[in-house]
């Protein structure tokens, strides 16, 4: 309840009562109770994954089935035995681990450049920030699509190498955006006194402009990382002989999917869970 | 811009970092940008071009060879044969994005006029969906919505729907599928808009006799305007493009445009009937990212990713 007295508009100015009291029950009930049922619906298809990672399956057939037929752990035990699940499995975080480093570096280059320079002295910086707005905000399935036609123009093998070309492609824009964000309240007096000092650009660079801007890098690494791990769209046309994680549970929903996948979702889903909520205690912790 | 300038010499203190090199400090933002504006060049903008030049080729998908016509008529052509399909993803964005916008909006609202100091952990609860993998999602969204699934099987025994009452497989199926996937896009970006509303406007409201209706629609709401489209944006145009939503949950009365792209793509393998309908589809989204970068700059993007 001190959430309210703390919010609360007219805290600050011992001026005017608001002259209608009556709807301060919506703050204290009702938009609270929608709240969680809105919570609820965003968290009941998580607990019904974990629900049917536990059914049976029927007829000694490894599938999922809609109808629930009784409590199995056979599935966890089993979570190594679907074909090809934990290689793809595998294959996504490489990818993800892969194309998080690259956008990264080369998504906080762009985005010192973006802030430390004023257009007369960038030219191009206008069209950059428009293409990256653009890339940011264009349908999957256009830049999937012109990616397939590429490769196939130029005959490249589709596989790991043009995952890794498409996914680097597609996190730039979110790492730059985001560092850049950060960036803005960067203060450039400590690099001064870091040349005044006597250091050279490569030093003050690693010293004082690193350690400065890593929250910002590595918000920018995450959420590539979140990106690249989830990808489907983009992945399905340019993955060819190797499959990432989504497209192969996408392939299997035509043939039958491997209970394992909801093994897979729900341990992904605690691991992140058990992460963000730990860096979340950490955070609070700090301050 | 100002600020920038004055950002680099405070307190009138000259720079003192001269000893660089008028060349290396002239290049420096252009070697700064050059490897990612490189990769964006060769991965972004010239497969768009690419796929621009595939459109006005015609393709025989048996041997796979295309050769230029240079005849923007594939164009027309392919819009006419799929507009049913164009105007099902249309509607299945718009009602979508409606959905979410209304669903979203009192939740944004409590977090960030009451939200206090669990703020956090609601955003992150919003959020949750994100640690599911987006095919799963949708995956689960089948189980849920099927008729032997043990959902709908509770909702009939409890005489809530009628015996021959199904979901899957019809654009409601889909409708729901996109609005779930896509809540957060919504969410997030107007608890953004609202969380930066300066109270003190609020209180002159109340100071000046609005009611609390009154600071509602005449104060938050043009406030949040903003993030109603920045949420537009990140809702609407990628569920226009959406094509998993559909082939998991729809049936074949609710074919969207992004399922008919893929299957040209990778299936009749026709590449210039599948880039002439990206090419629309892409001139279709460019119009409602033209209209928010007109409304609110594309540089505000960042304030809601």
């Amino acid at each position: 309840m001190s959430v309210l007295t703390e919010s609360a508009p007219t805290a600050a100015a011992p001026t005017v009562v608001p002259p209608e009291r009556r709807p301060r029950h919506w703050g204290r009930f009702v938009l609270p109770t929608y709240s969680w049922l809105v919570i609820a619906y965003l968290v009941f298809p998580i607990a019904v994954m974990f629900v049917y990672s536990f059914n049976r399956s029927v007829g000694g057939v490894p599938q999922v089935s809609f109808s629930w037929n009784g409590f199995t752990t056979l599935w966890y035990r089993e979570w190594n035995s679907a074909p090809g699940l934990s290689a793809s499995f595998w294959l996504s975080i490489r990818l993800a681990v892969i194309a998080t480093i690259v956008s990264a570096i080369l998504g906080t280059l762009l985005a010192i450049a973006l802030v430390r320079y004023r257009p007369k002295q960038f030219h191009g910086k206008g069209v950059i920030e428009q293409i990256l707005f653009i890339n940011i905000a264009a349908p999957e399935i256009v830049m999937g699509a012109s990616l397939l036609g590429l490769f196939v123009t130029f005959n490249i093998g589709r596989g790991f190498l043009t995952l890794v070309l498409a996914h680097v492609m597609f996190c730039i824009a979110y790492v730059t955006v985001t560092v850049r964000a950060r960036l803005a309240g960067f203060d450039r007096s400590l690099e001064e006194a870091s040349y005044d000092l006597g250091a050279g650009p490569l030093t003050t660079f690693r010293r004082i402009t690193l350690p400065m801007i890593m929250p910002g890098v590595l918000a920018g690494a995450l959420m590539a990382f979140a990106l690249s791990i989830d990808d489907f769209i983009t992945s399905n046309f340019v993955s060819g002989t190797s499959t990432p994680f989504p497209v192969l549970i996408y392939a299997s929903t035509r043939v039958g999917i491997p209970p394992q996948v909801f093994v897979f979702g729900t341990v992904i889903f605690s691991v992140g869970i058990l992460l963000a909520l730990s860096s979340l205690v950490i955070g609070r912790k700090g301050t | 811009m100002d600020q920038l300038v004055h950002a680099d010499h405070p307190g009138g203190v000259e720079r003192t970092h001269h000893r660089r090199g008028s060349w290396g400090k002239r290049l420096a933002p252009y070697l700064l940008s050059l490897p990612a504006v490189v990769w964006l060049l060769l991965l972004f903008l010239v497969p768009l071009a690419i796929m621009l030049s595939l459109s006005l080729k015609t393709c025989n998908p048996a041997s796979g060879t295309c050769y230029m016509t240079w005849s923007w008529g594939e164009l027309p052509h392919q819009v006419n044969l799929y507009r049913t399909q164009f105007i099902t993803s249309l509607e299945y964005a718009a009602a979508a994005t409606i959905v979410d916008l209304v669903v979203s909006f009192p939740i944004a609202y409590w977090i960030a006029f009451h939200g206090g100091r669990k703020k956090n952990f609601f955003l992150m609860m919003l959020l949750v969906p994100f640690f599911v993998s987006f095919v799963i999602r949708t995956l689960v969204w089948e189980f849920i919505l099927s008729n032997n699934g043990f959902f709908m099987t509770f909702l009939r025994h409890a005489h809530l729907i009628s015996a021959n009452f199904h979901v899957l497989g019809t654009g409601y199926a889909v409708i729901a599928g996109l609005s779930y996937n896509y809540l957060p896009f919504t969410a997030l970006p107007l608890y953004v808009a609202l969380e930066r509303i300066d109270r003190r406007v609020l209180e002159a409201a109340y100071d000046l006799y609005a009611s609390r209706r009154e600071a509602f629609q005449r104060v938050i709401v043009p406030l949040a305007i903003p993030g109603i489209f920045a949420a537009f944006l990140l809702t609407f145009i990628p569920a226009f493009g959406d094509y998993v939503n559909q082939q998991i949950l729809g049936g074949t009365s609710s074919t969207m445009i992004g399922t008919v792209i893929q299957n040209t793509f990778l299936v009749t393998g026709d590449y210039a009937a599948g880039s002439s309908l990206s090419v629309v589809l892409l001139v279709i989204s460019l119009l409602g990212i033209w209209l928010y970068a007109r409304v609110l700059g594309s540089r505000s993007i960042e304030e809601y990713l």
